[in-house]
């Protein structure tokens, strides 16, 4: 179990890094806010291979796996780019790997893969646990900018092409990041074979352990800001940083998110080597979703009005964090999931 | 890493543990380098990464090897060692180390006074130069483990007409010495873990000066940094520790569950499995040779785990957390925060964010000095100790 960052994910934050510095800072991404998903900055990170890490090279990807990926999940957190990452390269991608014995599955994969397109897996963001699917599903993540969509019903996953589908943009509390209500009702499909229940299962489980990463380059975004802010902002004739009041929480704040990356870094691992995956996952979401969610939230109050402001960033990382905490299972789901795992059950099983 | 364990065998060999006396067994072991596998051959190490300590405390356990009860030599291991080994002199280092790991010779630690606990710098021990001797006289406090040492890491005033960090000195005091009086100390618990020490014209030899006159608090830095690790950064396996103890009680209850408890209890054994997991990368930075700051989100991470959930173990133990186990008071030789039954373990929790560093001074130091906040404004860094306001 390797919790650090390798050189290699060093190397590859970095360029991620600077891609997202020069085409989605804080401040372009809060510019472009009413124009969706930016399908110009998808396709040169895919260009740059960070969209399909994880995927073995046969099927188009770069034969990596999910600890890059995760790092790359991190600065897509950092930056709040409205990339179709999650819907796409996770959720979509997770699903098509799992069914990579289907020709259709397959050749969708290496279009994904290589950027050509993009896919939504039509299911509620918040689905967390044995899920239904069905023919309708409101709230889907990255669904309005997919090509083709995921449809899981009744054990089976089909191919449906959007064009063929009724998927209606809802407005998104998570401004950065569009969901859609979508209909496939009488739409022509093709069924995939292979397990779907597993597919959607495990697709899901890897949605939660790299939106742990997400979760943490949020946090770690607003700390920064905030840090940076009472630095600079002088009341009573010094730096409000300098107050302890303050301070105490800025560090405890780091704190949390000294425990997040750990836990975040484990999910990413566990991904990877597939050992201790489930506890691993739910372990980390159900930490990293509460620390997002408190680091956004002590950034718009520690920056004062200002935080309150529709100019300063610091609410599209509010915005994202609390949907995050609610996408792909809530902290309280997950500690329902893990307590079978670790032998801490409510009620004796007789 | 094979290595290691070809010296493991050879020592095991040469060593029966199964015939071999225990502080015999001690011994070669730290001969053998492989009682703290990171410090200099000849001092009990082979210059070895930190990590590969861990498949050697397991090989040796395995064998049925004696360890060197690391809960009664805590601070010998996690406090004076570390600073003997970065500012004593060669001297220091050969007579110091070998006894103070296999356990022969017991540490504590003469920090605190009753006006200097925070704001430790403000110490008013003072130690005067006599001929080849020092010459101390003052009062310490909270001094766990002083009734069994022999030695003890000492902060004194050498000069008071400076600013009070420039004039601290740091010394080795023999407990047995003449002049030092050990007083118990009872704490909420009802036991007396800890002491009142009272020096009284202590003669020091200059030969168990630890650095350059004046340059103690730079070194006390290494001290309480080793401590803020040793504190909340040991090696624990999933739930080792509290959370293991009050997972048990849960398993052991049934019929004490409720909903409200239950996830409360799942949030904390989460926090806990994220704190061992940033445990385990501080660990790893350090074999890399790049430390992170993490240790001190480690020690503020523990106090607050451990307090909330022995509180949380309390409160589910209904009608027996009405109980106490003993209120007379012990003088326990070891410290296990663990140890004895939930009432007793919720109250000595509450020394966890005290001890080692408040929390509040530890967040103070994560604020400063990793997030590079300023400092509140401070009336008493240029003025000499002597002038301060007390």
């Amino acid at each position: 179990m390797n919790l650090l960052y390798t050189e290699v994910e060093d190397e590859l934050r970095a360029s991620v890094a600077d891609l997202l510095g020069d085409r989605a800072s804080p401040a372009s991404v809060l510019a472009q806010i009413d124009n969706g998903a930016d399908t110009a900055l998808w396709r040169d990170l895919a260009r740059i291979g960070a969209t399909s890490l994880h995927v073995p090279e046969h099927l188009g990807g770069q034969g990596a796996s999910y600890r890059e990926t995760a790092v790359v999940a991190e600065e897509l957190g950092r930056s709040v780019a409205p990339v179709p990452f999650l819907g796409s390269a996770i959720l979509a991608t997770a699903i098509l790997t799992h069914l990579a014995d289907d020709p259709a599955a397959r050749e969708l994969l290496t279009r994904l893969a290589q950027g050509e397109t993009t896919a939504a897996l039509v299911v509620p963001l918040s689905s967390w646990g044995p899920t239904a699917g069905g023919y309708k599903a409101r709230s889907v993540a990255d669904a309005a900018a997919a090509e083709v969509l995921l449809v899981p019903v009744e054990g089976t996953v089909h191919l449906v092409e959007a064009r063929h589908a009724v998927v209606t943009p809802v407005t998104s509390l998570d401004q950065t990041r569009p969901i859609a209500d979508v209909d496939i009702s009488g739409a022509p499909t093709t069924p995939l074979t292979g397990p779907g229940d597993e597919a959607v299962h495990a697709a899901l489980v890897a949605g939660a352990g790299i939106l742990a990463s997400e979760q943490v380059g949020v946090a770690r975004w607003c700390l920064d800001a905030t840090v940076a802010h009472i630095k600079a902002r002088y009341q009573f004739g010094r730096p409000v940083g300098s107050f302890q009041a303050l301070k105490h929480r800025v560090a405890d704040l780091w704190q949390s998110i000294v425990l997040a990356t750990a836990a975040a870094r484990h999910a990413a691992d566990a991904l990877a080597t597939g050992v201790d995956v489930d506890i691993a996952v739910s372990v980390a979401q159900s930490l990293c979703s509460a620390v997002a969610v408190r680091a956004a939230e002590e950034c718009v109050q520690l920056h004062g009005g200002i935080g309150m402001t529709w100019e300063h960033p610091a609410h599209l990382y509010l915005k994202r964090a609390k949907a995050d905490e609610i996408a792909l299972g809530t902290p309280g789901r997950h500690r329902a999931t893990l307590a079978p795992l670790v032998d801490l059950p409510l009620q004796s099983t007789p | 890493m094979s290595g290691m364990r070809d010296r493991v065998a050879a020592l095991l060999s040469a060593h029966d543990p199964a015939t071999t006396g225990r502080l015999e067994f001690l011994r070669a072991r730290f001969d053998a380098g492989l009682a703290w596998v990171h410090f200099p051959v000849g001092l009990g190490g082979l210059g070895a990464p930190r990590d590969a300590q861990q498949e050697v405390d397991l090989a040796l356990a395995e064998a049925g090897a004696p360890d060197n009860s690391p809960r009664r030599i805590g601070i010998g291991l996690g406090m004076a060692a570390p600073t003997i080994l970065a500012h004593g002199t060669e001297e220091q280092r050969l007579r110091f180390l070998r006894p103070l790991w296999t356990g022969e010779e017991v540490w504590c630690q003469l920090f605190s006074e009753p006006g200097a606990g925070s704001d430790l710098a403000a110490l008013g021990t003072r130690a005067r130069r006599d001929g080849d001797d020092w010459v101390v006289t003052g009062q310490k406090v909270w001094t766990s483990s002083a009734h069994n040492a022999q030695w003890a890491i000492l902060l004194a005033r050498t000069d008071p007409d400076v600013p009070k960090h420039a004039g601290i000195t740091y010394f080795v005091c023999d407990m047995t010495a003449p002049g030092v009086e050990v007083r118990p100390l009872r704490q909420i618990t009802g036991e007396a873990e800890f002491n009142e020490v009272f020096l009284t014209g202590v003669r020091v030899p200059d030969a168990h000066r630890i650095g350059e006159v004046g340059a103690g608090w730079r070194i006390a830095q290494t001290t309480l940094m080793n401590e803020r690790v040793a504190i909340g950064g040991r090696p624990v396996p999933r739930e080792g520790g509290m959370v293991g103890v009050v997972a048990d009680t849960w398993r052991a209850h049934p019929e004490r569950r409720t909903p409200e408890l239950h996830d409360r209890l799942l949030s904390l054994w989460v926090e806990s499995e994220a704190l061992r997991l940033a445990g385990i990368r501080l660990r790893q930075q350090l074999a890399a040779g790049s430390p992170g700051p993490e240790g001190s989100a480690m020690k503020l991470g523990f106090a607050r785990l451990s307090q909330a959930l022995s509180a949380l173990e309390v409160e589910f133990l209904a009608e027996d957390g009405l109980r106490y186990d003993d209120w007379t008071q012990r003088r326990p030789t070891a410290v296990d925060f663990t140890a004895r039954d939930a009432g007793y373990r919720y109250l000595r929790a509450k020394g966890n964010s005290i001890e080692g560093g408040t929390s509040e001074v530890l967040r103070n130091i994560i604020a400063e000095r990793v997030l590079g906040l300023p400092t509140e404004p401070r009336s008493d860094k240029d003025i000499p100790w002597k002038d301060l306001p007390r």
